[in-house]
């Protein structure tokens, strides 16, 4: 059979096993009482309990959204588990050496090894299964510089102060139907803390794992940088095959003061449902970054390869004057999965500066799109913004779509937007193959030649991971 | 250099081939030795591209009717990789452009993808720098190139020539040059020419697909070859060339169909 750009087959998930181990479920569905039951679960202070009811309150009174260009059937909130715990993880831990090990070995088996002598050896893990953290690396060695990093859940109890400072500061608990729904459940997630002038001395990585077939993943992360400090994140995600969807609901919150400067990239690999679009993971997430110092930078790298629905738009909000944005992004789509992504950049402060790279990929007979809005405000003199979007398209039965939104209320912003759509072409195929490139490594090549400006922004590690992921999910996607 | 004795390279007998529906080729044989040089010449639509991309094994094109045999096997079951794998390298015409990967990148994927089809270890990044150092003085190419997206801004000289080295790093047994002499001032004529010369020895072989006499100034064929309607009608030494410049193509194609009604 000659290869042809038609022909598309999904490559194997290799994340999909699932882990066997005794959790403690609470009954499905939500109400005011679940609320309380999780709240009490995690022996939160008041104010935990009143930002949850608040949240939940309001959430009562939204509706879904229905303007991103996606299509499922409606989701049965009552039908989920808000809250899946591993049994062992009830008590409190000293060290990993506690850790059930089926639980350790599930991490190694994600190539994310945990135990002290596996670990990796330059970034710190906080783990996180179903609900809760199970574990957080190099925690007491990054402490020594009064950097906290941590679950949420942990700093909570223990820095309750910072939790209640920031907590909602840059998505308040009714900014949109799934931010509100993850305010009033969230379960777990990540807390980072970098003090004054500190340069976080190792990269922190959080990594989600949904095992539970009935419950969503409701997480919350939540960074803050202090004056002229600094920190690099990664964020890494993988779930089990089932033919049910599940609800993965996050919010992650960056707050940058005067000088801080925060990096976070994502490589999101969850389950995406199987070629025929049975199961997979929606993935309905709102991330936003706060500028609020002067000087202050946010950049957002994120390769989405997963999910079968992913709705999320990593935003920038840049307030103090001289701040950056950026957002990074390769999204790509295969068989019947459907993405409406993209940023928003929010140029509050003088001279504030906002980058976009944006590309999409999309294959079998998925649909992506990219959505963006660029926001210049009244006192935003100076400011500045530099979009491009690019889309690629392998096969004629794919879908990809820009939506820009550009709003300027400053005469002297600048605003520059360029957009292009391409197909990989059965020539430039043919050309690689004649030099005696297979058809898959060619494919590959001019996918990574594509995401070259985005890759570049990634951290090391992240970029081979990314290069290679890209590649295995369109393996078999010709010939 | 004429090779009676010559292993043969390439043997394509009475070949039929169409693309979109459309028949091309109509029962075109030929044969090549190696150690030797053929041109192919003939009128715009007369099936040379089609007979080069036909022989690399383009998917869009199918062969209907006929056999091709390289170094001896049978050709056509292969893939255009395969085909690539095997020694056939194709000078493209209009070579593609690759945007974001590095010509050094690409050259190393495409050498190292050979190497390993000989049962050869890949080699590092290190030892392709000096390699790929030397093969650059065969096309009198800058190293700049290497650090640039493949064919990117490229200009048509610049296209041709990184053809011509990817062909000596590749060292195939038959390369074919779709006019590669097309579009080329006279001195990248040259540098392209020399380039050949100094690749072809007496263990491969080369078809040069032209319009134009032009290129065979530098590049001596031992055949001339007449495309007409998807075959060869006409077979001579170079000489036949130079008439064809002078004469123009109407005499050979009016022999030829004398000759057919005969």
């Amino acid at each position: 059979m000659s290869p042809t750009v038609q022909t598309l087959v999904t490559q194997p998930y290799k994340y999909g096993f699932v882990t066997d181990i005794e959790s403690e479920v609470i009954p499905r569905g939500l109400s005011e009482d679940v609320i309380r039951l999780i709240s009490a679960k995690k022996n939160e202070p008041e104010f935990m309990l009143e930002f949850r009811l608040k949240a939940y309150r309001k959430w009562l009174t939204m509706t879904e959204p229905t303007w991103p260009n996606v299509e499922y059937p409606p989701i049965d909130y009552q039908g989920i588990i808000y809250y899946s715990a591993p049994k062992q993880q009830a008590k409190k831990l000293n060290s990993l050496d506690e850790v059930d090990p089926t639980l350790l070995e599930t991490f190694d088996k994600l190539g994310i090894p945990l135990s002290e002598q596996k670990r990796l050896t330059n970034v710190a893990v906080d783990a996180i299964f179903d609900s809760v953290s199970v574990a957080t690396t190099f925690k007491e060695q990054l402490a020594e510089q009064g950097i906290i990093f941590c679950s949420i859940s942990e700093a909570v109890q223990e820095h309750p102060e910072l939790v209640q400072k920031y907590l909602g500061s840059v998505v308040p608990v009714g900014d949109n139907y799934f931010a509100a729904l993850n305010s009033a459940v969230f379960s777990d997630g990540s807390f980072v803390y970098i003090p004054k002038n500190t340069q976080c001395p190792m990269d922190l990585s959080t990594y989600f794992r949904i095992n539970n077939g009935d419950s969503g993943q409701f997480e919350r992360t939540l960074i803050v940088a202090e004056e002229g400090s600094s920190v690099t994140y990664l964020e890494g995600c993988t779930a089990p095959m089932y033919d049910s969807n599940q609800l993965h609901a996050a919010i992650v919150e960056l707050v940058a003061l005067d000088n801080a400067e925060i990096k976070y990239s994502t490589v999101q690999n969850w389950f995406a449902g199987d070629e025929n679009g049975k199961g997979g993971i929606y993935n309905f997430v709102t991330k936003r970054g706060l500028c609020v110092g002067m000087n202050s930078k946010i950049s957002w790298t994120q390769v989405e390869t997963g999910s079968a629905i992913t709705w999320k738009y990593p935003s920038c909000v840049l307030v103090g004057d001289n701040s950056v944005g950026e957002f990074y992004s390769v999204a790509l789509t295969n068989n019947l999965q459907q993405a409406d992504t993209g940023t928003k950049m929010v140029h509050v402060g003088k001279n504030t500066r906002s980058t976009i790279i944006s590309k999409g990929i999309s294959a079998g007979r998925s649909n992506n799109s990219y959505r963006g809005l660029v926001k210049i405000g009244p006192k935003a003199e100076g400011a500045r913004n530099y979009s491009q979007c690019d889309s690629m398209l392998i096969g004629d039965t794919a879908g990809a779509n820009t939506f820009p939104y550009i709003q300027v209320q400053n005469n002297s912003a600048r605003v520059e937007h360029e957009a292009s759509t391409s197909k990989i072409g059965e020539d430039q195929l043919f050309y690689l193959a004649q030099r005696g490139i297979s058809p898959e490594d060619a494919v590959s090549m001019i996918i990574s030649g594509f995401c070259k400006d985005v890759f570049n922004k990634l951290p090391m590690e992240f970029a081979a991971e990314a290069d290679k992921l890209l590649s295995l999910k369109l393996e078999n996607s010709v010939g | 250099m004429i090779n009676e004795n010559g292993d043969v390279i390439l043997s394509v007998s009475d070949l039929y081939a169409e693309v979109d529906g459309t028949e091309i080729l109509k029962g075109l044989n030929l044969q090549v030795k190696a150690g030797e040089i053929h041109a192919v010449m003939g009128l715009n639509g007369s099936g040379k591209s089609t007979l080069s991309k036909v022989l690399a094994g383009h998917p869009e094109y199918h062969v209907t009717h006929g056999d091709v045999l390289f170094r001896g096997k049978p050709l056509l079951d292969l893939e255009a990789h395969e085909r690539s794998l095997a020694g056939i390298f194709l000078a493209f015409q209009y070579p593609l452009e690759i945007p974001g990967v590095s010509n050094l990148d690409f050259l190393r994927v495409a050498y190292n993808a050979q190497r390993k089809a000989k049962g050869l270890d890949e080699i590092d990044v290190f030892d392709f720098d000096d390699l790929i150092e030397e093969k650059l003085d065969v096309v009198k190419m800058d190293a700049s190139f290497l650090e640039r997206s493949v064919n990117e801004g490229f200009s048509g000289g610049e296209k041709k020539r990184n053809e011509i080295l990817q062909m000596a790093l590749l060292e195939p047994k038959l390369a074919i040059l779709d006019e590669t002499d097309s579009g080329l001032d006279i001195d990248a004529l040259k540098t392209v020419a020399q380039g050949v010369n100094q690749l072809t020895t007496p263990d491969n072989a080369v078809v040069l697909i032209t319009h134009y006499q032009r290129l065979l100034n530098y590049i001596t064929p031992d055949y001339v070859h007449v495309m007409a309607d998807g075959r060869i009608i006409k077979t001579g030494p170079k000489e036949l060339a130079l008439e064809l410049e002078e004469r123009g193509y109407d005499w050979v194609l009016a022999d030829a169909k004398v000759e057919a009604a005969v």
